[in-house]
């Protein structure tokens, strides 16, 4: 069977479990089933089949997997939503459309994504200027404390999502020119392996834009997440695990150092530690996260039927505090239970695999290191907030990619899976080449 | 780079671990004892969202049910009480906020329904909801309103009414009473009210020094312990010293050498404070404890809002019989003693039913949604304080009491009556603003006397009346409407 062939197979049980989960939420809540969930259903299917034709038009040779379990994820999140609220779930719905647009804009002008390594400095300028813009006075939103929010008239968007891949594109190429210096270069001092000053100078760019996040834009979460891509590409790209051992002696030191002088960081940090120290006010998100999840069990409540909402207060107060954001990872446990849970989880494990797949195919450096960091940063994102959630570490303000509800999250997410895709093309087109098969899809 | 990549997916592998063991710490290892924790509303929550059970009486008058607010998600089921303050004792409240209260909390398990994995598993898959059961409680919904009326007129206190036979209880009222729907709107102001005291079951919590009512069980530990027969004869004079202070009788009457039924009909102190002496303090104590003093009555409501009687410490612990108590007012109902109405209830019931005292239940029987008895009272022993005998010789020395003594107020006519009044003495009692002349006022008895269908305690606080004054007619308005209720 061919990789598209595959594909297509592959989607129809995403169709089929979006026409349920909606049907579930239907009948929880009108008590009877009438044919909207087979029509939004029927729509999630088309627009998935037409994704599918363009990249059996454009991408023939594509990993199969990847667009159906992140189609998966798309899914399961509109359901949710769904759930939380109608018209979130409209908007929702309207940001996945406008995701798979960027989707194939990007596959289509970005064939030869190669082109993105001359532009990488602008690229990456571009990246942390957005990341300040949520500081700009008139455009900038404050969420929990947090700068993460830009409102240009109707517009509004939070950059760190666009901004992480831009970072992924710069270290990928930086890394691909630098890495036999930086593994060459390297002198052993004390018994560890240091990086040559030269080329450490970049790194320590890195590190401070990771700290400057933490103080000025007060994100741990993303922080956290940009960072530890970071380390990750350099392991990767150099296989000098003592790199990543003083990289992240260096994040410690740094965040340890933040967390005890900027108010907002030190009490995130604090409600991690005890949260029933203050059980009413900063202390409520996570507990009532963690109480979300006790109430699931093995095998949760089922859809549409755990508590968000306190009953009876006018308007709704949230038991569940930003449930279609921050906490849906606890509300889908409280849901589906830690049977959903792990389902969920497994979901993103499979996409990081095959990301990773398309990494070890892909035959040059650049496309190797851009699509471990795309992945990378990828799956810490859902390590990020999902950790955050069962407290594993501090929670904050981090979207989970393609569940939770958030345009910007959904639609840098999709240019993430496209950027990923237009790799694994190339790379199993040459890897069947190499192989002497002749590829199925017909190259455009 | 290869070799790294593989690595560093391990690495997520084992990132991806921690979630999951997290994740089941939280929703199935740590579960319960979330469950528990002050933080979390949730449990409370949900369980609004089952349609609690209805009370009823006896005879089928609604005492509370839950109505359905909202929809979906937001469907929640509050709790109203249509007959307002009538049956706020012993009923008590039951509101997410505020939490439950009395047979509300007592019986919380029953209304809210069984919640078992393989029924909730089931209403899942059947889209059923959890629904509570019904209680019918032995209430007998005129004879709870005759007392309360009765007892509004007369004073704060308390009225009880148990079927001696079955421990059945008829009749519970404290005044002041509460309406359970102000409960949401008007808490503090109801638990803060320290002169009124609405939320507090005076029938189970009030400790009342049970003066002459508690004669009646120094003449059975007389009787029962064989010191004497109904025929014995003490001396009664006027005055008494005892402990160093005279112990006299009303109006310093000397009445020479009588037997139990003159003492009882005319609630002679020297003769009962003799009596006691004779007994010792052991058996006394024996009789008391048989008839449930010292211990908390095994009454369906919850621990914390039933108060055992007996005598009582400096420290307000319990007394046993190897401690030093003055044994001739301890006999006569005075000394550190505090009873509860509900104990004293307990007493005649006990004397009426051929001197089985039987546990006092007010639940009767637990219906299912779909109209199924799940449950009935089945009435037991709590104890055998005295012989049939005995009880028979009490009894007649009570109907006495009512017929031609302390008690007349109490008779119904066509109907023979047996009972006791009590009047304690509570002057400077602070519930009562410390009037000099307060009194606790009580009666305590059954009929009808030869066929005991009902046994009643009433008392009033901070009355200057005696018990025949305030008590005695509270005892036969609520039994008169009893028996003409059969």
């Amino acid at each position: 069977m061919t990789a598209r062939n595959r594909e297509l197979f592959a989607l129809v049980p995403v169709a089929i479990l979006l026409t349920a989960g909606f049907a579930a939420v239907f009948a929880q809540e009108n008590a009877e089933l009438g044919n909207l969930s087979l029509i939004y259903g029927a729509y999630f299917l088309a627009l998935c089949l037409a994704t599918h034709v363009f990249l059996r038009i454009r991408l023939p040779n594509a990993d199969p997997y990847l667009f159906p379990l992140m189609a998966t994820l798309t899914a399961f999140g509109l359901v949710m939503i769904y759930r939380i609220d109608e018209s979130l779930a409209r908007d929702q719905a309207n940001w996945f459309v406008l995701g798979l647009v960027l989707f194939a804009l990007t596959i289509w002008f970005l064939r030869d994504y190669e082109v993105l390594e001359r532009y990488r400095y602008t690229i990456a300028v571009v990246g942390l200027l957005l990341l300040l813009a949520p500081r700009l006075p008139g455009i900038g939103q404050q969420v929990n404390g947090a700068y993460l929010g830009v409102k240009i008239g109707p517009l509004a968007f939070q950059p760190a999502e666009f901004t992480k891949l831009a970072i992924v594109v710069f270290l990928a190429s930086y890394l691909r020119e630098h890495r036999e210096v930086l593994i060459v270069g390297a002198r052993r001092v004390l018994g560890v392996t240091l990086p040559p000053l030269k080329h450490f100078g970049p790194m320590l760019v890195v590190w401070g834009a990771s700290m400057f996040m933490l103080v000025f834009i007060r994100d741990l979460g993303s922080s956290l997440m940009f960072f530890a891509a970071f380390l990750a590409l350099l392991y990767v790209a150099t296989g000098r695990f003592s790199f990543v051992v003083i990289g992240m002696a260096m994040f410690l030191v740094g965040a340890w150092f933040f967390a005890s002088t900027v108010p907002h960081v030190h009490e995130r940090v604090e409600i991690w530690l005890h949260p029933y120290e203050s059980a009413q006010e900063s202390g409520y998100q996570i507990l009532q996260s963690i109480f979300a999840q006790a109430d699931g069990g093995l095998f949760g409540k089922g859809f549409g039927q755990a508590l968000i909402n306190i009953p009876g207060t006018h308007p709704p107060a949230r038991l569940l505090p930003a449930a279609e954001t921050d906490t849906i990872y606890a509300l889908i446990v409280n849901e589906l239970g830690l049977f959903g849970a792990c389902g969920l989880i497994l979901t993103y494990l499979l996409i990081t695999a095959r990301g990773f797949k398309v990494a070890l195919l892909a035959s040059d450096g650049f496309s190797k290191l851009l699509a471990t960091g795309l992945t990378a940063v990828f799956a810490i994102q859902a390590f990020v907030i999902i950790g955050g959630v069962t407290r594993v570490i501090p929670l904050t303000g981090v979207t989970l990619p393609f569940v939770s509800y958030g345009g910007s999250s959904i639609v840098a997410n999709f240019v993430l899976l496209a950027l990923l895709l237009l790799v694994s093309d190339r790379a199993r087109r040459e890897a069947a080449e190499r192989a002497g098969t002749v590829p199925l899809g017909v190259p455009a | 780079m290869n070799r790294q990549i593989v690595k560093l997916f391990a690495f997520i592998v084992v990132l991806f671990g921690v979630l999951v063991g997290f994740t089941s710490y939280w929703s199935v290892f740590a579960a319960e004892a979330l469950k528990e924790k002050d933080a979390n509303k949730r449990p409370l929550l949900e369980q609004q969202q089952i349609r609690r059970g209805r009370i009823l009486t006896a005879d089928g008058t609604v005492i509370a049910k839950s109505v359905a607010k909202g929809r979906g998600t937001e469907k929640r089921f509050v709790r109203r009480y249509p007959e307002g303050s009538l049956f706020g004792h012993p009923i008590g409240y039951s509101f997410v906020r505020f939490g439950d209260s009395e047979f509300e909390q007592f019986h919380n398990e029953e209304l809210v329904g069984e919640e078992s994995e393989f029924s909730s598993i089931l209403d899942e898959l059947t889209g059923g909801t959890q629904e509570g059961n019904d209680i019918v409680t032995n209430i007998d919904t005129e004879a709870q309103r005759t007392a309360l009326a009765d007892l509004e007129e007369a004073g704060f206190g308390a009225v009880v009414a148990i079927v001696p036979q079955t421990g059945e209880v008829k009749v519970m009222v404290s005044n002041a009473p509460y309406d359970p729907n102000r409960v949401p709107y008007n808490f503090s102001k109801l638990s803060t009210n320290n002169i009124e005291r609405p939320l507090y079951n005076r029938a189970t919590q009030g400790q009342y020094p049970p003066g002459s009512t508690f004669k009646v069980v120094t003449a059975a530990a007389g009787l029962e312990s064989g010191t004497i027969t109904p025929e014995t004869t003490i001396d009664a004079p006027g005055s008494l010293e005892v402990e160093g202070t005279p112990l006299q009788n009303d109006f310093n009457e000397d009445f020479g050498p009588i037997a139990l039924d003159t003492a009882l009909t005319n609630s002679v102190n020297t003769w009962f404070g003799q009596l006691a002496q004779q007994v010792g303090e052991e058996q006394l104590f024996e009789t008391m404890e048989k008839f449930g003093f010292n211990a908390r009555p095994a009454i369906d409501l919850p621990e914390n809002q039933v108060e055992p009687s007996g005598v009582f410490g400096e420290d307000g612990e319990l007394l046993h019989a190897n401690d030093p108590v003055d044994l001739a007012r301890l006999g006569i109902g005075q000394e550190r003693l505090l009873a509860t109405p509900l104990q004293i209830a307990e007493v005649a019931a006990a004397i009426a039913n051929g001197g089985k005292l039987m546990k006092p239940q007010i639940w009767k029987r637990v219906i299912d949604p779909d109209g199924r008895v799940v449950d009935k009272l089945d009435p037991s022993v709590y104890s055998e304080p005295v012989s049939g005998q005995t009880a028979e010789e009490l009894t007649t020395a009570m109907e006495g009491v009512v017929s031609e003594g302390t008690g007349t107020n109490a008779a119904i006519p066509g109907v023979s009556v047996a009972g006791k009044t009590g009047t304690a003495e509570t002057p400077g009692n602070e519930a009562c603003g410390g009037g000099a002349e307060e009194n606790q006022a009580w009666f305590m008895g059954f009929a009808p006397a030869d066929d005991p269908k009902i046994a009643i305690a009433a008392s009033v606080e901070c009355t200057e009346q005696f018990g025949n004054d305030v008590a005695a007619p509270i005892f036969r308005d609520v039994a008169e409407t009893i028996l003409n209720g059969e």
